[in-house]
């Protein structure tokens, strides 16, 4: 057993047990953060498959930023944990009869002889020298671009379409900045010019 | 000559084209003007056809007219046949037709559908006209049919009468069953011959029967082709000629006016089927079993129908009856391989029973239309020249020597004698036999009842009485000449001589009128060879003893009637055919209708297949609806159900 | 050493637990979403084995495209989840059956 297989043998027993915690945890904030482990896992498996670039993007960008997007709203809402005990065992056997079959299924097509060692040789490692950015690059910025472009563009009606769905409307009693407000601001808005004498009424006041 | 013979089928078709259609502006004297004239030009004509023929020595002719379709190798054409037997039929038709006709004048005077009535007749002579002119099966078979459909048309005439309607219909289904087995004889003719025209089917007749195919009736049974055929053509003639069984049809059919009863069922239309299997003969020589079958039906026929004319008390009736039995007669003559005596008696037969038929019209008009003998009696002082000639209708009738039905019935007679054909030929010879007993019996108690014996009438009707107006009567006198002499013109080449020789065939061991042209030495001769054959003693006893129950004991019948209630019951119910034939066929096919219609039309398509298939939409909705559940897992879990089956699919098919 | 059916079989099973995770939950929106996000991880293990053995790189830019598109997805979900939860104040799966027939 190399070490290599170690680690790929102990990642993966780890990454289906967290995705089975996942779904039979209770408590959500408790799924979510199995999920997290799941990611972590998924990425130490494709850091082994030499595709370092999209392990470490899926743990900054896609941990980081959408599972924590999900913890967000996991503590935003206001979930009754005792009322979501019960329930769970009603389909359990249709379903795990119909997840055996797919299991089986799949199964009999992997391990059959059009995925083993012979149609599939391991390839050699790669040289020190090989850097999957560079690779990725090179197909992401030349012929990949128009599709490029256009992930951008879903991002941005991502943006737009879950801020339209959320925003209610500014509230009554919140503060805030109005920003065109404040660029029209002239001096008179802002300050009042008060007509008072110069000096000082001292003498009478000390003689007393 | 050639366009005469089309003009000849055609004048009358005109006429009643005009009469029909345009016989409210031509009004009654235009309708019957335009008919006779062309009736009457046809009747000329075919005298002079005639004359052409038989004095002349012209050739026989028999070629196409109109060829209407051609199928592969089958041409349907629209043809003229007309030699010797053709040119006899079509003076009897249209000289009767015109008698008809001019008769009409008088008959049908106070009637409002008078020029319907002579578009009706003159369509009738155009039909029996192609019927006797053809030259293939297709045009018999249209004639057929039209004579059929225009007989249906004149019995129902007063079609606001119940009993007029239920005769029309009556005698239209009969016919059909006929039709049917006519259809069937010459589906057979073009299965086996190949072809419809008469020359080419007559020419192939000996080769078909030396091969003597048969032909699977039920399944197993192998029976001669010819057989077969033949006998589905005389299913035909049984039909038309109203033989036993279908005869129920003539009786019922007297509920038109008493002009067609005369022209369509005495004279010609009935006529059709016995000049269809003369005209056949070519074929029935070839089949002795036909041959038997025809002589057992025409004997049944002859002898049966006898009987039920002597209990008959309307006037119409009994001559029905009377027609019914001498077309048994003839048809004795077709079985017995005397083709020419049955044709012959046909002739003979059309003039005097026509004569009779518009004799009793005369009588009718006479008693203001009424037709019940026993409401008759002693009108001979009254209506002198009807009487006259419904005597010598009479006479004729019963085979009074050296009137014309001596001739005919007495070699009908003979032929029966001396036909060859086992047990039927000999049923045959004593039913003709004891049918002159019976022939004599019923027409000379009509005369009696009608003419002689006490008056049973009132005063009234006594007042109204007086000979008929001479439209009437002329046709009377112009129909009894025939009825004397035409036979003593006639017998020696018809039935003796080579009138018919190239026309009907008959096979030399058949030939039952060679046989008896030895006897023949001329028409004075036969008369007085009367006095030695047994019919003519008989025909005396018949008018003997109808004279005694009539006009001397009229007490008699009565108590006979009494002592022999049974057989006068079953004589009155006439052998209970018709009864049998409402019970099983008419009552049976309302029955299964009915059933056809509670069951199957309602319950069954209405029911399961309109409404059923309506409710199961719904029910299986019903039981689909519980599948949208609205629960999303619900959905994502049947799709998930469908991948892993499609995916067990794929791979264990390519397995 | 490790061949490809080895890590196909792992993404099997992970895809597998998701779609347990879909069909075996009845009371929590969020395990939905959370259990499309194991699918979509499974997939793109399944692209990366194949990329790195049969040695195209374009298994790998697909892998981007879909991390693209997944973040994306997750976030308008969660804004919907947000609604629902606005308007019935509860989240589970089985109170939003009004399109039963």
């Amino acid at each position: 057993m190399t070490i290599v297989q170690l680690i790929f043998y102990s990642c993966s027993v780890m990454l289906i047990g967290s995705a089975l915690m996942v779904i039979t945890s209770k408590n959500s904030v408790k799924s979510v953060m199995f999920l997290i482990l799941t990611f972590f896992f998924a990425a130490c498996i494709w850091m082994l498959l030499e595709s370092e670039f999209l392990a470490i993007l899926l743990v900054l960008v896609y941990v980081g930023a959408v599972m924590v997007l999900f913890l967000f709203v996991v503590m935003m809402i206001d979930i009754d944990f005792a009322a979501l005990r019960q329930g769970f065992t009603k389909y359990l056997p249709i379903g795990l009869v119909i997840t055996a079959g797919l299991l089986y299924s799949l199964f009999t097509v992997l391990g059959s002889e059009a995925f083993g060692p012979g149609a599939f040789s391991i390839p050699d490692p790669r040289p020190a020298d090989y850097s999957s950015v560079t690779e990725l690059g090179m197909l992401l910025y030349t012929k990949y671009f128009y599709p490029f472009e256009i992930a951008a563009l879903i991002l941005m009606v991502a943006m737009i379409a879950a801020i339209s769905l959320a925003f209610r409307g500014k509230r009554k009693g919140s503060k805030s900045q109005n920003i065109s407000e404040q660029v029209l601001v002239k001096k008179a808005d802002r300050l009042r010019i008060v007509k008072m004498t110069a000096e000082k009424p001292t003498s009478e006041e000390t003689e007393k | 000559m050639e366009k005469l013979y089309l003009w000849i089928a055609l004048a009358p078709l005109i006429g009643a084209i005009i009469a029909g259609l345009f016989g409210k502006q031509i009004g009654k004297a235009g309708a019957h003007l335009v008919t006779i004239a062309g009736v009457g030009f046809s009747t000329i004509a075919s005298m002079m056809v005639l004359k052409y023929l038989v004095v002349d020595g012209g050739e026989a002719y028999n070629a196409s007219v109109y060829t209407w379709a051609v199928v592969g190798d089958l041409k349907l054409e629209i043809g003229f046949l007309v030699d010797n037997l053709t040119a006899m039929m079509m003076v009897v038709v249209t000289f009767v037709s015109l008698m008809v006709h001019i008769y009409t004048i008088g008959y049908m005077k106070d009637d409002p559908g008078y020029q319907r009535f002579f578009s009706y007749i003159s369509l009738f002579t155009f039909a029996m006209l192609m019927l006797v002119m053809s030259n293939n099966f297709l045009q018999l078979f249209f004639g057929w049919e039209a004579v059929g459909l225009v007989s249906y048309l004149l019995i129902g005439f007063w079609y606001k009468k119940e009993t007029a309607i239920y005769a029309n219909l009556k005698a239209f289904m009969v016919n059909r069953v006929g039709d049917f087995g006519f259809l069937l004889g010459i589906a057979g003719v073009l299965y086996f011959f190949e072809s419809l025209d008469y020359a080419t089917v007559f020419g192939k007749v000996e080769a078909f029967v030396a091969t003597n195919p048969t032909f699977d009736v039920i399944a197993g049974s192998e029976w001669s082709a010819m057989t077969v055929i033949c006998i589905c053509l005389f299913i035909g003639a049984m039909g038309k000629s109203a033989q036993v069984p279908l005869h129920v049809w003539l009786p019922d059919s007297m509920e038109g006016p008493t002009p067609i009863s005369a022209l369509i069922h005495a004279a010609t239309m009935v006529t059709a089927g016995v000049f269809m299997v003369a005209r056949m003969s070519p074929l029935f020589e070839y089949s002795e079993t036909a041959l038997a079958f025809i002589l057992v039906i025409g004997a049944t026929t002859a002898l049966f129908m006898g009987f039920l004319g002597l209990v008959q008390n309307d006037i119409k009736k009994v001559i029905a009856y009377s027609t019914l039995s001498q077309l048994g007669y003839m048809v004795v003559a077709l079985g017995s391989s005397a083709y020419a005596a049955g044709v012959f008696h046909l002739m003979t037969h059309a003039f005097f029973k026509a004569l009779l038929f518009l004799a009793a019209g005369s009588v009718i008009i006479g008693m203001h239309h009424e037709q019940d003998m026993r409401k008759m009696g002693g009108l001979y002082k009254y209506m002198p020249i009807t009487w006259i000639t419904s005597l010598i209708g009479s006479l004729a009738l019963i085979g009074t020597p050296f009137f014309s039905g001596y001739y005919s019935k007495d070699v009908v007679i003979l032929a029966a004698q001396h036909a060859d054909l086992g047990m039927a030929s000999t049923y045959a010879y004593y039913a003709v036999l004891s049918g002159v007993f019976i022939t004599a019996l019923y027409s000379f108690r009509l005369f009696f009842m009608v003419f002689h014996s006490n008056e049973r009438f009132d005063d009234h009707t006594r007042e109204h009485l007086k000979e008929s107006p001479w439209v009437v009567t002329l046709p009377l006198i112009l129909l009894a000449i025939p009825s004397v002499v035409i036979a003593w013109f006639t017998t020696g080449d018809m039935l003796f001589g080579n009138f018919f020789e190239g026309v009907i065939t008959v096979l030399p061991q058949h030939d039952v009128l060679k046989e008896i042209s030895g006897e023949w030495h001329g028409p004075v001769s036969f008369g007085l060879h009367a006095i030695s054959s047994p019919p003519f003693y008989l025909a005396l006893a018949g008018v003997v003893t109808a004279w005694f129950l009539y006009v001397k004991r009229p007490d008699i019948p009565g108590m006979l009637e009494d002592k022999f209630k049974w057989l006068h019951t079953l004589f009155v119910n006439k052998y209970y055919f018709d009864d049998v034939n409402q019970a099983i066929f008419a009552d049976g096919a309302v029955k299964i209708g009915k059933q056809l219609w509670k069951q199957g039309d309602e319950k069954l398509i209405d029911g399961l297949m309109v409404n059923g298939t309506a409710k199961s939409v719904g029910v299986f909705a019903s039981l689909l609806r519980h599948i949208q559940t609205g629960q999303l897992s619900n959905y994502a879990f049947t799709m998930i159900i469908g991948l892993v089956g499609f995916l067990g699919w794929l791979i264990y098919s390519s397995m | 050493m490790i061949a490809l059916s080895d890590y196909l079989v792992v993404s099997a099973i992970l895809f597998t637990v998701g779609i347990a995770g879909i069909i075996l939950n009845r009371k929590n929106i969020i395990t939905l979403l959370m259990s499309i996000e194991l699918m979509l991880l499974a997939v793109n293990t399944n692209f990366i084995a194949f990329s790195r053995y049969l040695d195209d790189p374009v298994g790998q830019v697909f892998v981007f495209f879909i991390l693209t598109v997944a973040a994306a997805e997750a976030a308008i979900g969660l804004a919907i989840l947000l609604l629902v939860f606005r308007n019935r104040r509860s989240i589970a799966v089985e109170e939003l059956d009004s399109m039963q027939g």
